[in-house]
């Protein structure tokens, strides 16, 4: 569960002086659904979602992760959570086994857990092929199936996904869209950040349009339409901002 | 802190930099390629330009002295100098180099000798140029004897002894040993090679495992660990610090391999006994050597330097979005390093309490005592005391530097 109250976070630039890029943002997140994160680019999708994995601290307000507050525990929500975004990368001289081994100790678990674990993933997520490369040689579908690998080693009952199709060939993007269905269905909770109406619209439970940093619009999809009269979801989208001028 | 954390960190990034090439080169291909090469080219290059130049017989123009025909004739048969005809551009030929030096003879020189008169001889030169010195050697050498020969005969034709002006000879003889001799001939160099090294072994790795993580997406992908951000920094500080000594290691085997197959290659050649010669004639009866534990010490004070070192070099470097922008900012530090290792190769600059708190500097100082042998134990603790304070800050600020986000998501 992941439970957002108030959430805030302002940048200082010396050019540019405050941003509000996450401003008084407030959600619910709920176990076996996925809750999707609508918004343009700079919206403020991957500050929200950077706040709940702890890798920012809010300016004002708060969240708790599966239980734990971000702000007061961050290590204690890391070790429920499992983040992955394009800008999560692997290190291209270890193999697939390696990186997923080197995962599972930060993450506290035994040598012997971490082979039973890399034993489960392989075989879900067809990895046995090329467990023994180096990262630096895959293509990016193999890399995208060691990146699930690397975020699911230590079982987390959270997945926060920041744009993970982003830059990927359909047959990639088609792997993760199956990870993320088969997170649900496990009954992880997940939240899901996209610019891509389609996938939101086949994927999400709960979707929740965020704008120069406020959410502005919540609910599920049927939700959505019956409030904004449209039956598409970018059109719900571009009413949801302010009109296309504004986007 | 937890220590199984910050060790998996640790054998990660170890593991992940023995595969890197750049870091293999910096660490091990460098330091153990670079002395022997230094040595060998050094060696070589002096070796044959001395022996070419001396196998030269310089080309000398004598600079009047026509009314002296005994002096010119003596310098003809007894210099081993080519005397070519006078010119008037004799100056514009030595700087040239087409002339390596003329000697002026006074009007009258001959007659003057004869009368018992004072004559000054004046040699030309360009100064600083090795072929050109030879020359003037040769012709002072010569005008030394040829004074020494008027001298005795004058006294002859008095009727007195030779050794009436020459009533003792002066030898000079050396008693210090080798280690002693080596450490003041070399002594300076060897901290000023560890230093560099130490600093050069340490700034790729700081660079790549910093800057180089944050430009590649692979930062993120750690931070999302659980494990706490002070143990990240500190597993990544132990890898560019063991990239920093083990730089200094190689180059201290590579030394000693170098040193060890150098003497027995000239030994074999020939040239050992001639150089032992050499130093026997000024007096030691052998080579110029190390102090072994002297040099030991000095490596254990490297380690608070190579902390030091480390932990600027990653501060620096964490600030940085890619390795080209850290190394903008770490590269200008080679000359802020080299300076103070440098100056301690002055001669005059000696150690005392003000500069025994001068980073870098009085390591340099203090290296080239400890590789001749002296020990100054008060010295050693202040160095080694303040050194390990200045670490303990630089790495307090990688630490800090690591926890604060703005640094880690500068955009």
């Amino acid at each position: 569960m992941i439970e957002a109250r108030n959430l805030t976070k302002i940048f200082h630039d010396k050019k540019r002086g405050e941003i509000r890029a996450v401003d008084d943002v407030s959600f619910t997140c709920r176990p076996g659904r996925i809750y999707g994160l609508l918004g343009a680019n700079g919206a403020g999708k991957t500050t929200t979602l950077r706040l709940l994995a702890t890798l920012l601290r809010p300016t004002s307000g708060g969240a708790t992760v599966a239980g734990h507050d971000v702000t007061a525990a961050p290590g204690r929500v890391r070790a429920c959570v499992g983040f992955l975004a394009t800008s999560t990368a692997l290190y291209g001289r270890l193999t697939a086994r390696e990186t997923i081994t080197y995962f599972g100790r930060l993450n506290g678990l035994t040598d012997a857990q971490i082979a039973v674990r890399i034993g489960q993933l392989a075989g879900e997520l067809g990895l046995h092929e090329f467990l023994d490369r180096r990262v630096e040689k895959f293509s990016t579908g193999m890399k995208q199936k060691t990146s699930i690998a690397r975020t699911l080693v230590h079982d987390p009952a959270v997945l926060i996904l920041d744009e993970p199709t982003l830059g990927l060939d359909v047959m990639a993007a088609r792997a993760i869209v199956r990870f993320v269905r088969e997170c649900r269905t496990r009954g992880k909770t997940v939240i899901y950040s996209t610019h891509v109406m389609s996938e939101a619209e086949k994927l999400c439970d709960v979707i929740g349009i965020i704008h120069h940093g406020r959410l502005v619009a919540e609910g599920t999809l049927d939700e959505l339409r019956r409030r904004y009269a449209r039956p598409d979801l970018e059109e719900i989208f571009v009413q949801a901002v302010g009109g296309e001028e504004v986007v | 802190m937890n220590g199984r954390n910050l060790f998996t960190v640790y054998r990660k990034e170890l593991r992940d930099s023995l595969r890197d090439r750049r870091t293999l080169i910096s660490m091990i291909v460098v330091p153990t390629l670079m002395i022997p090469g230094i040595m060998a080219v050094a060696g070589l290059v002096s070796y044959r330009v001395v022996s070419q130049a001396r196998q030269e017989v310089p080309a000398v123009m004598i600079l009047g002295g026509g009314d002296s025909p005994a002096v010119r004739a003596a310098l003809a048969a007894g210099a081993k100098v080519r005397l070519v005809p006078a010119t008037g551009d004799w100056r514009q030929r030595i700087t040239d180099k087409t002339l390596r030096a003329a000697v002026e003879i006074p009007a009258g020189f001959d007659a003057a000798l004869a009368r018992g008169e004072p004559a000054i001889v004046k040699l030309y030169d360009y100064e600083s140029e090795l072929r050109s010195g030879l020359a003037v050697g040769e012709l002072r050498n010569f005008f030394n004897n040829y004074r020494e020969q008027t001298v005795s005969a004058r006294l002859v034709a008095h009727g007195l002894p030779a050794t009436l002006v020459k009533p003792f000879e002066v030898k000079t003889e050396n008693v210090a040993p080798p280690e002693k001799v080596g450490g003041n001939l070399i002594g300076g160099m060897i901290p000023y090679l560890f230093i560099l090294l130490c600093f050069t072994g340490a700034m790729y790795p700081a660079m790549d495992l910093t800057a180089g993580e944050k430009e590649r997406g692979t930062m993120e992908t750690i931070l999302c660990s659980p494990v706490a951000r002070t143990d990240l920094v500190l597993g990544k500080f132990l890898m560019v610090l063991t990239a920093s000594l083990a730089t200094v290691l190689w180059s201290l085997l590579s030394m000693g391999a170098t040193l060890l197959i150098g003497g027995t290659l000239l030994a074999r050649s020939g040239a050992g006994p001639m150089m032992a010669a050499q130093t026997a004639a000024r007096g030691a009866a052998v080579l110029p050597t190390l102090d072994p534990s002297g040099t030991l010490t000095v490596l254990a004070m490297v380690v608070p330097v190579a902390v030091l070192f480390s932990a600027v070099l990653m501060a620096l470097s964490l600030f940085a979005k890619s390795v080209k922008e850290a190394s903008s900012y770490v590269s200008p530090l080679v000359i802020i390093v080299i300076i103070p290792a440098m100056m301690g190769l002055l001669p005059g600059v000696e150690l005392n309490a003000r500069l025994a708190l001068v980073p870098i500097l009085n390591l340099a100082l203090v290296s080239k005592e400890l590789v001749s042998g002296v020990f100054h134990w008060g010295y050693l603790a202040l160095i080694f005391g303040s050194t390990c304070l200045y670490a303990a800050v630089a790495l307090g600020l990688c630490v800090r530097m690591f926890n604060r986000e703005d640094v880690l998501f500068r955009a």
